[in-house]
């Protein structure tokens, strides 16, 4: 199989799929070009993200990686979330083929994206460094990290 | 219900095939080399399949060379072109953008021997135009190559007027029949084509062998260096079994052609028909000329990936373009050659129909791929934007 039993399941019963009408915090990142867009959102409360959700064009791992995503952060502080790398995605997945690492990438961004739509949306100051994987399709101001 | 419907992939092998190639592997195994009884009735039968085989193509017996398949035999025809423009001093080809990798992976070699390679365009319905063919014709091309018929999109060239061309200009000329062959009908003689790659597994022959077929007086570069077999052009001692079974299966479906193309086409058309009912949708490819079991289409807002991953789901087995480059995350070369945007060509689905498809898979397909689009359509942050207008829909038609 091209994707383990977990990138299948994740993909097949998407977890938190959906439009959010009240998002406290909206973050897109890809390109239709490229073949792959994340749309995450949150709900933000105490500094909690109390709910997310995501929608995705994408190919069977994009979906996967923005499913598994969602999981990982839901119910943890903004702080934590942001911690959240690409590799524990793929971990988390156990594991996904070379030529999809980039959507555990864009996994990573979009979570990071959301938040900083949050802080945008409240005017909460924030470092920006901390709210970049240090790829980025989106900004293309760094070199892509070490798959 | 389970549907096969990647057979451009490859074919599910045909009981007269396997027939074929049983007897080759417990009764005639010889070496055909061989001087002794077992290896000269190997021979014998090596020999049989090779007139099969020019005969449904109306080649000389001799003009038929043995290799492992289409690959093999599209490098072969390419270098051995290549190697006649070099001691002549012509070093440009033509072919089209949409070729098969093994057509143009060859080529982009052949410029690194500094070859000047012309890809012509193949225009929006996947059909290469003669004039362009005749406007790109110099005094030092060696060699025109253009494939029979595409294998994403099904457009049959028009291959007889390419050979007359070709052979007006004194310009030598290959047709990778891949796709073709055991499908529409082929002709190498009326149709002047010099040089043709076909291989077994795309008319449920077995796979790993395939047919080069170079016109008398065309001197062959060798690929594979060693003993004599294939008149010299071929070391490798035959893969009887395979060569036997290729050449029932081929005269096989050469025989039912004409009843298979009237069988696939209307359930062909149908599934174009019904499918196109899904809203911005679009179908890739000539609809006239076009192979009798081909069937690709595009599906604005969603990703061909996952779309592949849920009918596979569903039990239909389909792809979204050729099987060779489903590893890449590019989009389909053939799909851009017929100048799709990327965002349209990354939702791309391919069906290949063949004569052992039924009128209940048929319908089958027609009612799971709606609902598929539409889930995938559900979750798609493109078609939201699509529908709410911030981003503008690039497939004008809104399904009839």
């Amino acid at each position: 199989m091209l994707y383990s039993e977990k990138v299948m399941d994740h993909f097949k019963n998407p977890r938190n799929v959906g439009k959010m009408e009240d998002a406290d915090g909206v973050g897109e990142v890809g390109n239709a070009v490229c073949g792959d867009i994340m749309k995450m959102y949150i709900k933000v409360e105490n500094d909690i993200i109390t709910d997310v959700s995501f929608n995705t064009f994408g190919c069977g791992s994009a979906i996967a990686t923005s499913s598994m995503a969602t999981e990982l952060i839901k119910g943890k502080p903004i702080s934590e979330a942001l911690t959240l790398s690409n590799k524990a995605v793929v971990e988390a997945l156990d594991g996904l083929p070379a030529n999809k690492l980039h959507c555990s990438v864009l996994a990573e961004e979009a979570v990071k994206a959301a938040v900083k739509d949050y802080y945008d949306r409240h005017g909460i100051a924030y470092d920006p460094e901390l709210l970049c994987s240090g790829d980025c399709s989106c900004c293309h101001e760094h070199d892509a990290p070490a798959q | 219900m389970f549907v096969y419907a990647d057979n451009a992939a490859t074919t599910k092998t045909s009981k007269t095939a396997i027939n074929a190639m049983l007897p080759m592997l417990e009764e005639f195994y010889g070496n055909p080399s061989s001087l002794h009884t077992p290896g000269q009735l190997a021979k014998e039968k090596l020999e049989q399949a090779r007139e099969t085989m020019a005969k449904y193509l109306n080649a000389f017996p001799s003009e038929i060379y043995f290799t492992s398949g289409g690959s093999e035999a599209d490098n072969q025809a390419i270098l051995t072109a290549a190697a006649a423009g070099e001691r002549r001093g012509r070093k440009h080809i033509i072919s089209t953008k949409f070729e098969h990798h093994a057509v143009l992976h060859t080529l982009d070699k052949l410029k690194e021997r500094g070859f000047e390679i012309t890809l012509l365009d193949v225009g929006e319905n996947g059909i290469v135009k003669l004039e362009d063919i005749d406007a790109a014709i110099r005094e030092d091309t060696a060699l025109v190559t253009i494939m029979f018929a595409n294998n994403e999109i099904g457009t049959i060239q028009p291959i007889a007027e390419i050979g007359k061309l070709c052979h007006r200009h004194g310009v030598c000329f290959h047709t990778d029949a891949v796709q073709a062959a055991g499908h529409i009908p082929i002709d190498v003689k009326a149709m002047n084509i010099d040089m043709l790659s076909l291989s077994a597994h795309k008319f449920h022959g077995p796979r790993g062998v395939g047919v080069f077929f170079a016109r008398r007086g065309v001197r062959i570069e060798n690929l594979i260096n060693g003993g004599a077999q294939e008149r010299g052009k071929r070391a490798g001692t035959e893969n009887l079994p395979a060569i036997a079974g290729m050449a029932a299966a081929f005269a096989e479906s050469c025989e039912s052609m004409e009843k298979n193309a009237a069988k696939l086409i209307p359930m062909r058309d149908k599934l174009i028909r019904e499918l196109s009912k899904i809203p911005f949708s679009i179908v890739n490819g000539d609809l006239e000329n076009r192979l009798p079991g081909n069937v690709n289409m595009c599906f604005e807002g969603i990703e061909g990936e996952s779309l592949l991953l849920l009918l596979d789901e569903a039990g239909i087995a389909a792809s979204s373009g050729s099987a060779c480059t489903s590893g890449s995350l590019d989009p389909s070369h053939v799909l851009l050659a017929i100048g799709l945007p990327h965002e349209i060509a990354h939702g791309s689905l391919r069906l290949s129909i063949s004569e052992e498809t039924t009128e209940e898979e048929i319908d089958y397909i027609i009612e799971t791929v709606p609902k598929i689009v539409e889930y995938l359509r559900n979750m798609s942050p493109v078609w939201e934007d699509l529908e709410n207008g911030t981003r503008e829909h690039l497939v004008c038609k809104k399904g009839a």
